[in-house]
């Protein structure tokens, strides 16, 4: 059964097709990757599945509901949630801040609330923050580290207050855009594996964007290729990486003197 | 809320008890200042003044502060909270005969109701005003916003003029343009009777009273599931709807708050003035109000309040009351008060370059409006700060 459908989704930007009559099936319980060169529209993609663009045409459809047209926050509420490419922090707050702003779905406290305080307030404040702290220390920030703010930590301690400000949501589908960017190899694997802990502890389903491909191949189930907005190939690691839309997308077209593009 | 914690265990660690006693020593001094000084001391008239303008910077600061919202259009909170003083506290509307609590004698025409009246009325008129302005704003940032919320300013400035054609039937107007509605009722409450303007005592407590609650809730605020969500929009909109921050709902209650507390400020304005102008509600009001909380360091309760002390002193106290005969001294021959801007502007620049996050800036708070330099400047000191005794994060 999959938690996340994309049918047919076409993404325009003007004259621009990012995203070109896509379809993606995300299993429960399953981590799924989206690979493809720069420019093949993996982050417009995310951003449809968030609610940050809507799709021109086609349908997407997360546990049951069409949210192609719903708002972002109302797509956090319903249990997506995500990290940014380029990390995108709440700067001049705290790590722990953060993490609460991450929370902000699941609170109740409305204006006359916080301006009286209840006790029930007062509760959830505590209880959020707590558990805004519990979570980092679960990603791996030190106890010093959790009242800087967050444009004084470190850059992998940035990825990491993004993850758990991404899981104070009590998401059931967590979107990592390239989580293992600008990260040496120690670090990815480390990565990898905290993925695979996190889909376990928290009964995630995880889809990930990577352009890692020790990591892409590592950690997943199922892999999505993407070039100029198309679906090229998709199927498990080994499938993909055998893929021969696959090899030309990456390296070109092999010509006779065997001399390929780039990687 | 932990930012506070966190800032209140710095400054106990810091100040430590002394800190307590300044804020109670403080707040007992505001109490009896005015039996300090005469009953209509130029003085204490400045302070009032002085207060409701903390008032108005407060609200402010909701927009521009905390939500990051550069709204140049304030002047029309005045307006609307002064009208309401002159729409429900005075004969103005000379064929209705309404008097609940207030001043005027029983069977006076217009309608005349009670002070909280007045400023709950005003509350409600604002806040819908507040909404109405930030709607076609929802998909602009700073600069944008700035020309939208002016423009709606300058409107309601000229509407308040041309109020005089606008019939709202029995030949009554709308407003009475740059004649003014007078004979305003003064501020009324059961036990303690009617305001006077030989005694200016009660109208500063009364102020002062204001000031307390609107502080009050202003901290509140801050330290609340919505203050969070305030400053995540202004940081980064797109990371803050994203982590679920309803983003229609967040701005326009921050429109909302911010107005209400300039409508309150106005309803008292309105009173204490005893006239409701068209003319007193200029851009460069809005402009003076913003100068407040910038001075103060944007986004900053106490500088706010700070702000707009200092520059309210320096404008009805300092500059009319203290030094206008100083030229004169000098054998010059002119007031200072005909420098009055030159002054102000003077202030500002020395401000800006010297201190660019304001005076009491919010700790760890960006600058939205002094620009990238001083952020980053902020940054290097932190960074710096910390690379010395903490080492690698």
């Amino acid at each position: 059964m999959s938690i996340m459908s994309v049918r047919d989704v076409v993404k325009e930007f003007g004259g621009l097709t990012a995203v070109n009559h896509v379809s993606l099936e995300v299993p429960e319980h399953a981590i799924v990757s989206v690979i493809g060169p720069n420019g093949a529209g993996k982050t417009t993609l995310f951003n449809m599945l968030t609610g940050l663009y809507k799709p021109t045409s086609g349908k997407i459809v997360f546990d049951g509901t069409d949210v192609s047209h719903a708002r972002p926050d109302l797509i956090t509420g319903m249990g997506v949630s995500r990290t940014f490419q380029n990390i995108r922090l709440f700067s001049a707050m705290t790590a722990t801040e953060n993490v609460m702003i991450g929370r902000h779905a699941r609170m109740k406290a409305g204006l006359v609330g916080a301006i009286l305080r209840p006790p029930g307030v007062r509760h959830e404040e505590r209880d959020v923050e707590e558990r805004a702290r519990e979570l980092l220390r679960y990603v791996g920030l030190r106890n010093d580290a959790l009242d800087k703010l967050a444009s004084e930590l470190s850059y992998g301690d940035q990825r990491r207050v993004e993850i758990a400000r991404a899981l104070a949501s009590d998401p059931k589908l967590l979107l990592l855009d390239e989580p293992t960017a600008g990260m040496n190899p120690q670090e990815s694997a480390a990565l990898t594996d905290f993925m695979r802990k996190l889909r376990d502890d928290l009964n995630l389903t995880i889809l990930l964007i990577e352009h890692d491909m020790k990591v892409v191949m590592g950690v997943s189930e199922q892999i999505t290729v993407l070039d100029h907005g198309e679906k090229i190939a998709e199927g498990d690691p080994a499938a993909v990486r055998s893929d021969q839309a696959v090899i030309e997308a990456y390296l070109g077209k092999q010509d006779n003197d065997g001399n390929g593009g780039v990687a | 809320m932990s930012e506070l914690r966190a800032q209140l265990h710095e400054w106990q660690q810091k100040i430590s008890r002394y800190n307590r006693s300044i804020a109670g020593a403080a707040m007992v001094f505001a109490i009896i200042m005015p039996l300090l000084v005469g009953q209509a001391a130029d003085f204490l008239n400045a302070t009032i003044v002085a207060l409701a303008y903390v008032v108005m910077a407060l609200g402010l600061n909701v927009v521009v502060g905390f939500a990051g919202l550069l709204d140049l259009g304030y002047v029309a909170f005045y307006a609307f909270g002064a009208y309401c003083v002159g729409w429900f506290g005075s004969g103005f509307f000379f064929k209705a005969h309404v008097n609940i609590l207030s001043s005027a004698p029983s069977g006076a025409i217009g309608i005349h109701i009670n002070f909280v009246m007045v400023a709950i009325c005003a509350v409600v008129i604002t806040s819908i005003a507040g909404v109405l302005i930030g709607l076609p704003t929802l998909r602009l940032r700073s600069d944008y916003i700035a020309i939208v919320t002016l423009a709606f300013g300058e409107i309601i400035g000229t509407v308040a003029v041309n109020g005089t054609s606008i019939g709202i039937g029995g030949g009554q107007t709308l407003t009475a343009g740059n004649l003014g509605i007078s004979a305003l009722d003064l501020p009324h409450f059961p036990l303690i009777g009617s305001f006077s303007l030989l005694n200016l005592r009660p109208w500063y407590w009364l102020v002062l009273l204001i000031v307390f609650f609107v502080l009050f809730v202003n901290l509140r605020l801050r330290d609340s599931r919505l203050g969070r969500a305030w400053v995540a929009l202004r940081e980064d909109e797109v990371a803050a709807v994203s982590m679920g921050i309803p983003l229609v709902k967040t701005k326009l209650l921050a429109y909302a708050i911010g107005a209400a507390f300039g409508g309150i400020s106005g309803v008292f304005l309105g009173f204490y003035d005893t006239t409701v102008n068209a003319s007193q509600f200029q851009f460069s009001f809005s402009i003076f109000v913003l100068a407040m909380i910038i001075v103060g360091g944007l986004g900053s309760i106490w500088g706010a309040l700070m702000g707009a002390l200092l520059l309210s002193y320096i404008n009805y106290y300092l500059i009319p009351d203290v030094f206008n005969t100083l030229p004169q001294m000098f054998g010059l021959n002119f007031d200072l008060t005909q420098l009055s801007f030159g002054i102000f502007g003077f202030l500002l620049v020395i401000v800006m370059i010297l201190r660019p996050q304001g005076l009491f800036p919010e700790r760890r708070r960006r600058m939205e409006l002094t620009g990238e330099i001083a952020a980053e400047d902020a940054q290097l000191v932190e960074v710096g700060g910390q690379s010395a005794p903490g080492g690698s994060a």
